[in-house]
Formats: structure tokens, C-alpha cells, sequence
């Protein structure tokens, strides 16, 4: 037979527990509320003026020297050299990733596009693309990645904004011989060269 | 600019004159200077060079022909050109593993194999000296030569990677001069049927082929029939250690050595 007073004192202690467990999910909701009113008021995201837009990147493969036309939705600046920048940006950011078909190192790649008219024309431009000593440096040596590296940047350029017809290339904004030992940086490159196939293994030229 | 002048316009009285000027002024004897990297018994005969101005080196010059000399039948000649050399390791392709050391071995081996083909061989590096790119040009078109290969290695891809000059082909007429940078212009039709040689060559020798066109100093340089030839790991899973081993370097200095020797028999047939 459990005592009297013990009866009284567990249901004094029952009592307790519910209360408590109210009172912790009140608390538990009144935090919520506050931190739910918090983040309406902080602007946690940069408002998006526009929508994303599909371009194609021309993404390298050094196990058949391929460059393959990859369609990816990204969202580009009004300006044609933000809109250049933004899409080189991204293409290299592909080639960084895991299990990239052409590894590059990550890291900032692009320091700046540049846009210019050409001499003579209305349409056409030359676009001067000044990559960072840093890329340069961690770029494979070769001739075969870095002919692909520079195709399938001028590919890209000229894929998504075809009034692009030239592209000039810049070490940390000077002239350079090659970009990592081969590749002839010195000369302009045609953006509408058939070049940008390169023909695959085992292909005749 | 730097230019250089096609072989078929030697006899032209304006180039005559122009060599007479260019003699004037810098005093210069018109002779040939030492070919680095040929063999004694490799030497070609003495054919007239290329005229190519430049106030910072002697220019080189031989006596014009006579106008009514007969024309000179030019020898086979292969030149071979390790890249890089010096401080100018290439590519790190291990540990102590460099460019310049696997394109050195590899052109030995090929100009060995094709010295006991009867094939005469001009280098332009035999040892690990570093000769600027012009330097290069220069040793290939003083020797008019029949092929010239451009060696290179990396550690990216796998067999061997064959470029030609992303130059488009073209014409020059016969008193014009043809840019420097631009010489292989005149020779790129040529060079895509050497290519298909070697690749075929190499094909037989079950070595995978990637084709290719770049922009690569000196090959634009070259005006003989030329090709950038980049050897890459034997497989993809061979990593960039199979590239010092010699059966593989033998292998593919086995079917360069092949293909030029059907490349003799092409290019006699030329148009």
C-alpha cells in the first residue's frame, strides 16, 4: 500500500512535468517566431534581375582532344564584357570540378574581358581576355591542353556572342610567349576558325 | 618584322640586289655558318639560305647562284627539333622526369634509325642547350629540308599527338616576301600529307594518334613540309612514368623513322 503523501507528491511531480513541457514548447515556438521575423527582415540573397539563359560552352577532353558544345543555364549581366567574363568564368569552373575531362586548377582564372571594336567594322570585335598568372602557372604543359584551353575559350566566346571574331590573350595584363610553355600567345585568334574542331583520334587533319 | 624568302625565289634579280644591299651595309661576308648538330657524314651540300634580316644578329648569307646555273637538286634532309633545353625544362612530367630530357632521348634514337636508312639528319640541339625559337627556324630553313619535326612531350592525353600549323595555307608569288612568323603558310598543304604519313606509320605500330592544328613557335616559322609531334603516356593508365621507358621511346622513334621513309617516296612525288 504506496503512502498517502507519496500519492500526493508524485502527482505533484506529474503535475511539474507537464507544465515544464508546455512551457518548453512555448519557448520553443516564441524562439521560432523570432528567428522566422529575423530573416523576413535581413536580405540574406542579392536580389536577381534576370532570368538565367542558356549558353553552350565548348568543354575539352584530352582523351580525344574534342571540344563538345554542353548547353548549361547561368544567369549573365546586361554588358557584353560582364556577360564574356561571367561565361569564361563559368566555363573554367567546369574544367575545375571532379572528374573534369580537361583539369585545370580552380581558383581565379579570369582577371578581366576586354571588348573592342575592330578597325572598319560595325559588327565585329576583337575581345582581349587577360587570364591570372596564377592559372597560367597551374595550367598542364602541353600542346595539346593548352591548344584545347585556348580553343575552347575562343569556341565560347564566339558561340555565345558572335560578334566576337578575335581573341588575344593576357598574362596578369601583359603579353606573353605561351600561356605554359607551347601555345603561341603572341598571335590573334580567329573566334570563327574551323580550328575549334579539333579532329578526334585517329582522324586525318 | 622578320621575313624570310621562299626557296624558289633565290635566282630573283631583286632578291640579288637586296642581298648586295644588306652585304653594304653591314659588312658581312657572305658566308655559312657552322650547322649545329650535323654530323660529318650527314652534311647536305651547300644550297643558298633564306635572306632574313635582323639588326640584332650577323645575317647569313651565301653566294646567289648564277642565273643561268642549273637548278640544284636538294637532298633528303630530316631535321629534328627536341624542344626546350637549358632552363627551359618543358613540362615536369615526374619527379625528375623533364621534357627536354624525353624529347632529347627520342631524337636520338630516331636520328640513329634513320642515319642507318641512309636519311641525312640535321638537329637542332643534340645536348641540353637552349637555342631560341628563331634560332630553330633558322637551322631548318637554311637546310631545306624535306620534314621537320618539332618534338614535345606532356603527361596529358596518351600516344602521340601530331600538329600541324593552324596558318592557313597560302601562296606567295615569286618576288614576294613572306612574313617570318607566317613561313609555314607556304608549306602547310605539305605538311597535312606528311602528317597523314606518320599517322598512318604510327598506326601500324598500334600507337593511338591525335590530330591536331595549333599555333606553336617556330613551327610557324618552317618553310619545310613540319609537324609538332607530342608524346604522351602509352595509355591512360600508364601515367607520365611510361615516357621514360626506352621500349616505348624506341617504339615510337621506330615508327617516326618508318613513316619518313615513306614520306622520302612522297615527297619525290610531290606536284
Amino acid at each position: 500500500m504506496i503512502p498517502r503523501y507519496q500519492r500526493i507528491l508524485f502527482s505533484i511531480l506529474v503535475l511539474g512535468c507537464i507544465v515544464l513541457a508546455v512551457l518548453l514548447l512555448r519557448l520553443r515556438e516564441r524562439a521560432q517566431d523570432r528567428m522566422q521575423s529575423v530573416r523576413d527582415e535581413t536580405p540574406m540573397e542579392a536580389p536577381i534581375a534576370r532570368v538565367p539563359e542558356k549558353v553552350q560552352l565548348l568543354l575539352a577532353n584530352d582523351s580525344d582532344g574534342s571540344l563538345v558544345a554542353t548547353q548549361r543555364s547561368i544567369t549573365l549581366p546586361a554588358d557584353a564584357p560582364s556577360r564574356a567574363r561571367v561565361l569564361l568564368e563559368s566555363l573554367l569552373a567546369e574544367y575545375a570540378k571532379p572528374n573534369s575531362t580537361h583539369p585545370l586548377p580552380s581558383g581565379v582564372a579570369v582577371e578581366e574581358v576586354f571588348l573592342v571594336d575592330l578597325p572598319g567594322s560595325n559588327s565585329s570585335s576583337i575581345a582581349v581576355v587577360d587570364l591570372s598568372a596564377a592559372f597560367a602557372q597551374g595550367h598542364p604543359s602541353g600542346i595539346a591542353p593548352e591548344t584545347l584551353t585556348l580553343l575552347s575559350i575562343t569556341g565560347t566566346l564566339h558561340a555565345n556572342l558572335p560578334e566576337i571574331a578575335q581573341v588575344r590573350f593576357l598574362i596578369d595584363g601583359q603579353t606573353r610567349d605561351t600561356l605554359a610553355g607551347h601555345a603561341d600567345l603572341t598571335r590573334t585568334y580567329i573566334a570563327a576558325n574551323p580550328d575549334v574542331d579539333i579532329p578526334a583520334a585517329g582522324g586525318r587533319p | 618584322m622578320r621575313w624570310s624568302k621562299q626557296a624558289r625565289s633565290r635566282n630573283s634579280p631583286r632578291l640579288l640586289l637586296t642581298i648586295a644591299f644588306a652585304s653594304a651595309l653591314t659588312g658581312l661576308a657572305q658566308t655559312e655558318s657552322p650547322r649545329p648538330g650535323v654530323s660529318q657524314t650527314d652534311a647536305p651540300p651547300p644550297v643558298p639560305v633564306p635572306f632574313v634580316p635582323d639588326s640584332t644578329k650577323p645575317a647569313i648569307l651565301t653566294k646567289p647562284q648564277a642565273p643561268s646555273a642549273p637548278p640544284i637538286q636538294l637532298r633528303f634532309v630530316v631535321v629534328l627539333d627536341p624542344g626546350h633545353g637549358g632552363e627551359d625544362t618543358g613540362a615536369k612530367l615526374g619527379p625528375g622526369t623533364l621534357e627536354k630530357d624525353i624529347v632529347l632521348s627520342i631524337s636520338t634514337r630516331l636520328r640513329a634509325l634513320l642515319n642507318a636508312k641512309g636519311i641525312p639528319v640535321i638537329v637542332t640541339r643534340d645536348a641540353d642547350t637552349s637555342p631560341t625559337a628563331d634560332d630553330r627556324a633558322a637551322i631548318a630553313n637554311r637546310a631545306k629540308a624535306a620534314a621537320c619535326l618539332s618534338l614535345h612531350a606532356t603527361a596529358t592525353g596518351t600516344g602521340v599527338h601530331l600538329f600541324t600549323s593552324s596558318l592557313t595555307p597560302a601562296n606567295y608569288g615569286r618576288d614576294e616576301f613572306i612574313p617570318w612568323n607566317e613561313a609555314q603558310a607556304t608549306a602547310n598543304t605539305q605538311s597535312v600529307r606528311l602528317a597523314s604519313d606518320v599517322n598512318t606509320a604510327l598506326g601500324n605500330g598500334k600507337l593511338p594518334v591525335l590530330l591536331g592544328r595549333t599555333a606553336l613557335r617556330p613551327l610557324n616559322s618552317f618553310t619545310c613540309p613540319a609537324l609538332a609531334v607530342e608524346f604522351a603516356p602509352v595509355n591512360a593508365g600508364s601515367g607520365a612514368a611510361s615516357l621514360t621507358d626506352s621500349s616505348y621511346q624506341q617504339r615510337v622513334a621506330a615508327a617516326l623513322a618508318e613513316a619518313l621513309v615513306a614520306w622520302r617516296v612522297d615527297w619525290r612525288q610531290r606536284p
